[in-house]
């Protein structure tokens, strides 16, 4: 009987994690459209807040004789119209739904798979991705026939952007990962959370570009990880970035998910130590 | 039981306002078991004034006035917005959110079963009370704001504003109701949440900044402008008594239109078992 069983295919793991990510987000396009207006209500809520910072922008930018800080209206219209998009790609599995998933007790199943839950989560939500792209294009045109973008990228700030969106997901998805562990420590991790995103809502470039912030701001925000997130990802397609620049920041997002997912590492074997499932 | 207890048990009709302050008795109870919350909801309020002001100083560091409004009297509306959004939070979010889970879940038959009026009922049922802090932060924020305001406000000025404040109460709230009777066709309601507090946003700035059609929609579509704006105009001396009445008859039709949807909905709602 043994002798028949054939051996695990060891050669074939990089294959079969390949396969894995493939099934999980053809699973995750097809649970996903189902949901269109669920999709719909997210992305039209999400929509209002760059629409705000615009429309404010662009109002200054017009009383001041077309420009803030050089960045003209046309420009604003761009940034903040990339922004919709670059947003929709950062949304990951976030730190809080850490706690749903503990309280639930869906985390005492999800332990039981083979793989980490972590690869779980990267392969829905970049499945998800595809859909929401989809659903945004219709966005992204009626934004800009309203607002006029003033958008020229040449072709490899368009490579470099598509590469960066998805630098973007992982950078993110590491970090809002390894926060999310501090919820097998506490069940009020929401002020820690929201201090979190309000730092990154500041140093990210999400709420302002960061050109308008002080000199010694854009100088800090360089070494954390949050303007890999949305700063870079917009300016690459919108702005004038150097070959060079462009090169550096794809590094840097490079860098941060190598960074993200060591913490992470550190941080999940600490917290499944203290992890016992509810009723247990 | 005791003769006391008649009204309770049906012997007569049960007053609304009695109902809703039970429900608010218990909610408060419940909320003070977890007394710690109201440290975390302190600081979440502290990070949230900070943002907010951070981007104030940011968008008047490059400018003296916006669209007319100069940073003290933003600071205002900004204290508004959040003063509306802590009542909001306290009172109405909640019972939305379980009215949103109860009919996905089937459990809306119990309030459906009970002689109140069920609208009352599902209204009524949760009170987060530490988001309170929330109103208390928008008060400081709309007092010092108001200091920095030349001209001086006159107890008719805060009249209005008051009346004016409650009038947007009732705008949000019909407004979030008829986005959540919305679960009785639409299942999946969870992300309503982000579409309310992501429109909800629009309220930081005065209305008159945004074009046109984005105007329109956050006034009459979302009641946003009529809810926020409004009461800060009434503080800032900007209002006009028109402005006023048009908000009362909004209201009172909004309410109007609010009631019959509820009971719309209700008649698509085939419960859990049935």
């Amino acid at each position: 009987m043994s002798s028949r069983a054939a051996p695990l295919p060891e050669e074939g793991r990089l294959r079969s994690l390949v396969d894995f990510y493939a099934t999980q987000m053809r699973t995750s396009v097809v649970a996903q459209l189902q949901y269109r207006a669920a999709n719909y209500f997210y992305m039209l809520g999400m929509v209002a807040e760059p629409v705000i910072y615009l429309v404010v922008w662009s109002t200054i930018a017009r009383q001041h004789g077309g420009a803030v800080n050089g960045i003209t209206a046309g420009q604003f219209a761009a940034y903040y119209i990339v922004w919709t998009l670059v947003r929709n790609m950062n949304i990951v599995f976030g730190a809080p739904f850490w706690e749903w998933r503990i309280r639930e007790g869906r985390l005492a199943g999800d332990l039981l798979r083979p793989l980490n839950i972590l690869h779980y989560d990267l392969a829905y939500f970049a499945g998800w991705k595809f859909v929401v792209v989809a659903l945004w294009l219709p966005i992204a045109v009626g934004l800009s026939a309203v607002f006029h973008p003033d958008l020229h990228p040449s072709a490899l700030q368009v490579v470099v952007f598509v590469v960066a969106i998805w630098g973007a997901y992982f950078v993110r998805s590491m970090f809002q990962a390894t926060i999310g562990m501090l919820n097998f420590w506490t069940t009020r991790g929401a002020a820690v959370f929201d201090l979190y995103m309000a730092t990154e809502m500041l140093l990210s470039g999400r709420l302002v570009p960061l050109q308008l912030m002080p000199g010694w701001v854009q100088t800090f925000a360089d070494f954390l990880p949050f303007k890999w997130t949305f700063g870079f990802p917009i300016e690459s397609l919108v702005s004038n970035l150097s070959t060079r620049s462009l090169l550096l920041g794809l590094g840097a997002q490079v860098m941060w998910t190598v960074i993200g997912y060591v913490l992470f590492t550190f941080a999940w074997r600490a917290a499944i130590k203290r992890f016992s499932a509810v009723g247990a | 039981m005791a003769g006391g207890d008649q009204a309770v048990l049906g012997g007569g009709r049960v007053n609304t306002l009695r109902v809703g302050w039970l429900f608010f008795k218990v909610g408060v109870m419940n909320e003070l078991q977890y007394r710690v919350n109201f440290f975390v909801q302190l600081f979440q309020s502290l990070i949230q004034v900070g943002t907010g002001l951070v981007m104030l100083s940011l968008v008047y560091s490059h400018t003296t006035e916006l669209n007319g409004w100069k940073e003290s009297e933003l600071l205002s509306l900004l204290g508004v917005q959040i003063l509306l959004g802590g009542f909001i939070h306290t009172f109405i979010q909640p019972n939305m959110e379980l009215l949103m889970q109860d009919v996905q879940q089937g459990t809306l038959d119990y309030a459906l079963t009970k002689p109140e009026d069920a609208q009352i009922l599902i209204s009524v049922r949760q009170v987060r009370i530490w988001q309170v802090v929330e109103v208390i932060s928008g008060l400081v924020l709309l007092i010092v704001g108001l200091t920095g305001v030349q001209s001086s406000i006159g107890a008719v000025d805060a009249l209005a504003f008051t009346f004016a404040l409650g009038i947007g109460g009732v705008l949000v709230y019909c407004f979030w109701l008829i986005l959540t009777i919305g679960a009785f066709w639409v299942v999946r309601m969870e992300h309503v949440l982000e579409l309310f507090e992501g429109i909800y946003q629009t309220g930081r700035w005065p209305v008159g900044v945004y074009p046109g059609w984005l105007r329109y929609s956050v006034t009459f579509l979302v009641p946003v402008a009529f809810a926020v704006t409004v009461p800060a105009e009434a503080l800032t001396s900007r209002l006009h008594w028109p402005t006023l009445v048009l908000s009362v008859a909004f209201a009172a039709a909004l309410f109007a239109f609010t009631r019959w949807f509820w009971r719309f909905g209700l008649r698509h709602y085939s419960g859990a078992s049935a």
